[in-house]
């Protein structure tokens, strides 16, 4: 038998892939210089980074964390030998003010009330965020807004209690009224009136009585002082929380069969997304004091975030109907086999899910509406932008700029991106439901 | 037989409004029509109170007086002795200049950073996200209020290209400056003169007469080009052999274009210092500049990435398809990926450049004088009828945007896929 | 229990639809609170401090009618107004009184339904030019690029002058200060225009303030002062009469620092006790008590300290009195008298 055959009998080592598909060669070459255009795009690509990075950094590598005024900053960079306009950035003014760009002029020794209200934020949103989290916790989430107004705003801590006992009311008046006149259009009817009789006629004298006899109260802080990215973030969850009922019902009515209900909330929609956000502001600083009865007088800051929320609701109705027309038609027509009439139907089976699909909608709403919370600088509230203006004002810091933009910048940066990162995760994790 | 009596022959009850499905909805229907009225009648009467205690009623005819301010970057005649229509005219044709170029400029943008971000090229692609996240998650107003910074402080002032620190661009055809851009002017030195629309009123509105000569002469030409390429696609389907037409279509397109600029004596008007600023050409102002790019970068980001959903939403076999038959990449994405992806893409584009032109009313910041910097700004200012001219400013940005959404919905119908 | 100031007059006076406004003083004195209106921040006038403590020349007004209606100067809530929003505010009853440097004209007196308790400042619109322009006159402008502050007189001046002169220019309309001033720096516009004080106090904060130069042409008259709602003849009466006892106590020597001592030594000039209550009861016929002028005096000091503590020589705005001085110094600067 001849010591050879035709066939290999055993495998051949593998050999070492060719050295232009793998290691750092490789990569690049299959991910940076594919083809002659990948090529040319990665040099102008690479050349607009190097170019950025050269003019920025050196900039931004400045020692004046220190410095007291611009002209202190100027001094520092002068004796390092750095000179002209962008010779270096002016930290200092961002040590001495970022207390005021995130919290405006709140009093500086109550600054501990709003960190509480944001860490009680955390708190509150968090059953409604992730699963994991007890729904218990809910019932936090329901008072955190009473809570929140009195941490931030200051006075009695009866005054919200009261406002907040009306809601609980209602629902009392729902059931008892439900139960003994067998009517639920009855117990719609005493669940409108009931707390709004409480909160003309008793909230005043039950909680001044209660704040006599138990008096926990905090000091008063003026809207006046409430700026900054505070601001912003007080008025970009006040419109969210406040129009997502109002959207659910701007969206419920412009469904509906009634022509006249629909009419009305497509005119209010459309009516609302058809205006800059500006103009309804024009309208919250000048015009809504003549709407109300004369002599009516209300905060510039509760105005806005009127505005601001009949403005969140019509882009909310919007999310939610998109929601709703996500919804397989066999749902609405499994409700009606099963015998359950409109409200039922919308509470068990529609809304959850519609709600459900709505969540990064909701959430992309928000970052919307956070970031235009810089345009109530223009009538007149501190916002961070016009803060930084309001800095520039004072002779220390005047002709300061990039620093200022830069930090405001950032700030809105982390909190919008992680908002947007959040809304990604939900879009996955709820992406198995309807196919 | 006994008599049960018909449950139809009770008449009407008054609970009837509530419990019987037939009549519940006209019940909601008066009830909410009530309230609906009756709070729209308690806002309107108490402002008629409130406007009536300050002895300001509303009345339009502010608008007739003498507006007193001028306005810098302006399409039309204008002076401080016209009227607060005239300005506020002038004030919405900024803000559809600003739209109009906005709207084009982000979709081209937007179009071509969607794509490159789904690019194969690692670093271009990265660079496409950094740039996508940045402009989604500033606010629009800070990323104007910076190029703006950016235009002012980096570039040259006028009165360094007189101490020669600076010089013109495109052999000193065009200067870029801290105050704006500068470039060459089309002019006519003779044909005819302009004829005005409107007469004299506030809305009059001069048409150059040359300008719609020559547009007419070009359109014509094409339309000739078009009709040459037809019958030399009949003769190819008709013979096998297609004529050369090419030079025979250039002819008709550019000839006659030619001669009836030469005719009316076209020149180009160049910018030279003169004084303060430049003088001549084209002036576009830094505060339209800052905006046009702030929201034209701040809008394709959005564009951007409903781009990049509208592509990856194309099932992966189109491309396989058209790579399986040859068609080069950047051939696939043109012929078969993004005529498709079109159909998802439109419905957000067209919510995008309804955001653009309603974030136009930012101008305010810059110092752009749009509809809201001069009848809601400095119109209300001078005048103190903030109800009147608030009121007409919405209805102008309402319809503007209602006719946008309409021509946009209609377009969109018109290439939606036939479904069966 | 003082209600929340946040909610509270929502809840009070959005439901009771009949609910009259008794007058503004009552409405003060009922909310131990005086709403003033001031400026977003300008520098000298009106601008929070680091700690958020408002301070300047229109903010001392407001702080004397503070004392002198409530007792107490830093009682009052400031409300900074945009050239916008200011007179809505006070035309709604946002705010009590107006002191945002505001030029008293025919057409906000009479038409707009305002009353202008008297002058504060007098201003006129100015022109800063950078000395390297070569430029010696306003009328040298043609063809110039301006700078302007937008809700003010200012563009309506400016257009005036450059179209009587018979010359072109080119406006831009800026709504803070501080930008205005960062494009002139840039050298955006050639030409920064606003009330000559102004000019002043940007110049101030200039790197180089020897680089610039005011235009010595004056275009306007521009006299500044508080003002007040038409119609409540009352509250009128007492910021204008706040605003005259400033004056009149720098006429007659009356400071911050001696108001107290005067006061109870019941001294010889007898207008000056008619002004500090010790003779007569003008207070009274204000519906204020007697010493209602001596504390407005004692909170900020009179007209001339208030004027050297925020915008006079000594600080950085540095402006002179000029104008502004006493009557008896050449100045404009007049009261009527206390009788």
């Amino acid at each position: 038998m001849p010591d050879f055959s035709y066939v290999r009998s055993e495998m051949l080592p593998e050999k070492a892939p060719p050295k232009s598909e793998v290691g750092i060669y490789g990569w690049l070459r299959t991910n940076l210089f594919s083809s002659v255009t990948n090529s040319i795009l990665t040099v102008v690509a690479l050349y607009f980074v190097v170019s950025l990075l050269r003019g920025v950094l050196p900039w931004a590598f400045s020692p004046t964390w220190g410095a007291e005024s611009l002209s202190d900053c100027r001094g520092i960079l002068h004796e390092l030998g750095r000179e002209g306009h962008f010779a270096g950035a002016c930290w200092g003014v961002i040590r001495e003010r970022w207390t005021q760009l995130l919290f405006g002029f709140y009093p500086i020794e109550a600054l501990w009330r709003p960190l509480v209200a944001f860490i009680l934020l955390g708190v509150a949103m968090a059953p409604v965020l992730f699963t994991s989290v007890p729904k218990k916790l809910l019932w936090f989430s329901a008072v955190f807004p009473f809570l929140c107004f009195w941490l931030i705003w200051g006075g009695s801590i009866w005054f919200p209690l009261a406002i907040f006992a009306g809601l609980l009311l209602a629902g009392v008046a729902f059931i008892l009224v439900t139960r003994y006149s067998g009517s639920t259009l009855v117990g719609v009817i005493a669940t409108m009136l009931v707390p709004v009789l409480w909160w003309i006629f008793f909230t005043d004298p039950v909680s001044s009585a209660v704040h006599f006899v138990l008096p926990i109260s905090l000091e008063q802080v003026e809207s006046q002082n409430i700026g900054g990215f505070l601001l912003a973030v007080l008025i970009g969850l006040t419109g969210v929380t406040l129009s997502l009922p109002l959207g659910v019902i701007l969206a419920l009515g412009r469904q509906s069969d009634l022509p006249l209900l629909k009419y009305s909330c497509v005119a209010f929609i459309e009516f609302i997304r058809g205006v800059p956000l500006i103009t309804l502001l024009f309208v919250a600083s000048t015009l809504l004091n003549y709407f109300m009865p004369p002599g009516t007088n209300f905060d510039l800051v509760l105005r806005v975030m009127i505005m601001v929320t009949l403005f969140a609701s019509a882009y909310m109705a919007e999310v939610i109907r998109g929601g709703l027309a996500a919804l397989p038609t066999g749902q609405y027509e499994a409700a009606d086999s099963l015998g359950l009439n409109y409200w039922t139907a919308q509470r068990l089976i529609i809304m959850p899910q519609a709600l459900k699909i709505s969540i990064p909608g909701i959430v992309s709403t928000f970052i919307g509406l956070f970031k235009d919370t810089t345009l109530v600088g223009i009538v007149g509230l501190f916002d961070p932008i016009l803060l930084s203006t309001n800095i520039r004002a004072d002779q220390a810091w005047n002709g300061v700029l990039w620093e200022l933009y830069g930090f405001i910048g950032l700030v809105f940066f982390i909190f919008c991106f992680s908002m947007s990162r959040y809304s990604m995760y939900l879009e996955r994790k709820l992406a198995t439901g309807h196919r | 037989m006994s008599a049960l009596p018909d449950p139809h022959n009770q008449g009407f009850r008054l609970s009837q409004l509530i419990y019987d499905t037939r009549y519940r909805s006209m019940t909601i229907q008066i009830v909410a029509m009530f309230g609906i009225l009756s709070f729209i009648g308690w806002l309107i009467g108490n402002t008629n109170a409130n406007l009536a205690a300050l002895g300001k009623p509303i009345e339009f005819g502010f608008l007739g007086d003498q507006a007193g301010y001028d306005i810098n970057q302006r399409l039309l005649d204008y002076d401080s002795q016209d009227s607060h229509l005239r300005a506020a005219f002038l004030g919405l044709l900024n803000t559809l200049l600003l739209a109009l170029l906005g709207c084009i400029t982000a979709t081209i943008l937007g179009v071509i950073i969607g794509v490159l971000r789904l690019s194969k090229n690692w670093i271009v692609a990265r660079l496409m996200t950094v740039y996508i996240e940045a402009f989604r998650n500033i606010p629009v107003l800070l990323w104007i209020l910076i190029v703006f910074g950016i235009m002012i402080e980096v570039m040259p002032a006028p009165r360094d290209f007189r101490s020669g620190e600076a010089s013109m661009m495109l052999f000193d055809t065009m200067a870029v400056t801290n105050r704006g851009i500068y470039i060459p002017e089309p002019l006519f030195s003779g044909g005819f003169s302009d004829f005005s629309l409107f007469g004299d009123s506030a809305l009059r509105f001069d048409v150059s007469t040359n300008l719609l000569i020559f547009l007419a002469v070009l359109f014509g030409g094409i339309y000739g080009a078009r009709k040459l390429k037809k019958r030399a696609d009949t003769i190819q389907n008709e013979t096998g052999v297609r004529p050369t037409t090419w030079w025979q279509q250039l002819l008709v397109i550019f000839l006659p274009t030619i001669l009836v600029l030469w005719a009316m004596g076209f020149h180009l008007g160049y910018p030279a210092l003169k004084g303060f600023n430049f003088a001549g050409g084209t002036y576009l102002r830094n505060s339209l500049i800052a905006l046009w790019i702030a929201l034209s970068l701040y809008t394709a980001a959005f564009i951007a990435e409903s781009v990049r959903a509208g592509i990856q939403a194309i099932s992966k076999g189109q491309s396989e398809a058209a790579h399986a038959l040859g068609i080069s990449p950047g051939r696939t994405m043109n012929l078969v990926i993004l005529p498709q992806a079109l159909r998802i893409i439109i419905p957000p584009m067209i919510s995008q450049w309804l955001n653009l032109t309603k974030n136009t009313s930012l101008a305010i910041a810059v110092g752009y004088m749009d509809l809201t910097g001069t009848l809601m700004g400095i119109t209300l200012n001078q005048t103190g009828r903030e109800m009147e001219t608030l009121l007409i400013g919405m209805a102008i940005y309402l319809g503007l945007s209602l006719l946008i959404s309409a021509a946009m919905n209609w377009y969109n119908n018109s290439v939606k896929l036939v479904e069966r | 229990m003082k209600k929340s100031a946040f909610l509270g007059t929502l809840t009070a006076a959005t439901f009771a639809a009949g609910f009259a406004t008794a007058g503004t003083l009552e409405d003060v004195k009922a909310a131990d609170e005086l709403k003033c209106g001031v400026a977003t921040g300008l520098a000298g006038f009106a601008a929070a401090d680091a700690a958020g403590v408002w301070q300047g020349f229109d903010v001392a007004v407001c702080r004397a009618v503070a004392a002198a209606v409530l007792g107490d100067g830093t009682k009052v809530k400031f409300v900074p107004t945009t050239g916008k929003t200011r007179f809505t505010a006070l035309a709604s009853g946002e705010i009590d009184m107006l002191a945002r440097n505001t030029t008293w004209t025919f057409s906000r007196d009479v038409d707009l339904k305002f009353e202008f308790v008297g002058v504060n400042y007098y201003d006129g619109q100015g022109f800063m030019v950078p000395k390297a322009l070569g430029v010696s006159s306003a009328k040298e402008l043609d063809g110039a690029t301006v700078c302007i502050q937008t809700g003010t007189t200012t563009e309506l001046n400016l257009a005036d002058f450059f179209r009587s002169n018979n010359i072109s220019y080119e406006p831009v309309p800026i709504e803070t200060n501080a930008e205005a001033q960062a494009q002139y720096l840039a050298g955006a516009c050639d030409v920064y225009t606003t009330d000559a004080s102004g000019l002043a106090s940007t110049r101030a904060t200039f790197e180089n303030p020897a680089d610039h130069a005011v235009l010595p042409e004056i275009i306007s008259k521009e006299p500044l002062g508080p003002l007040v709602r038409h119609g409540d003849n009352q509250w009128g009466d007492i910021v204008r009469w706040t605003l005259n006892a400033l004056i009149t106590a720098e006429e007659l020597g009356v400071t911050s620092a001696n108001v107290g001592k005067t006061g109870m030594e019941a001294g010889k000039n007898p207008e000056v006790n008619r002004l500090l209550g010790t003779e007569g009861d003008l207070g009274a016929m204000l519906g204020l008590d007697k010493d209602w002028a001596a504390r407005a005096i004692a909170v900020g000091g009179n007209y001339g300290e208030i004027f050297e503590k925020n915008i006079g020589e000594k600080t950085a705005i540095g402006i002179a009195r000029g104008l502004n001085a006493s009557w008896t110094d050449g100045g404009l600067i007049y009261s009527a008298p206390f009788r």
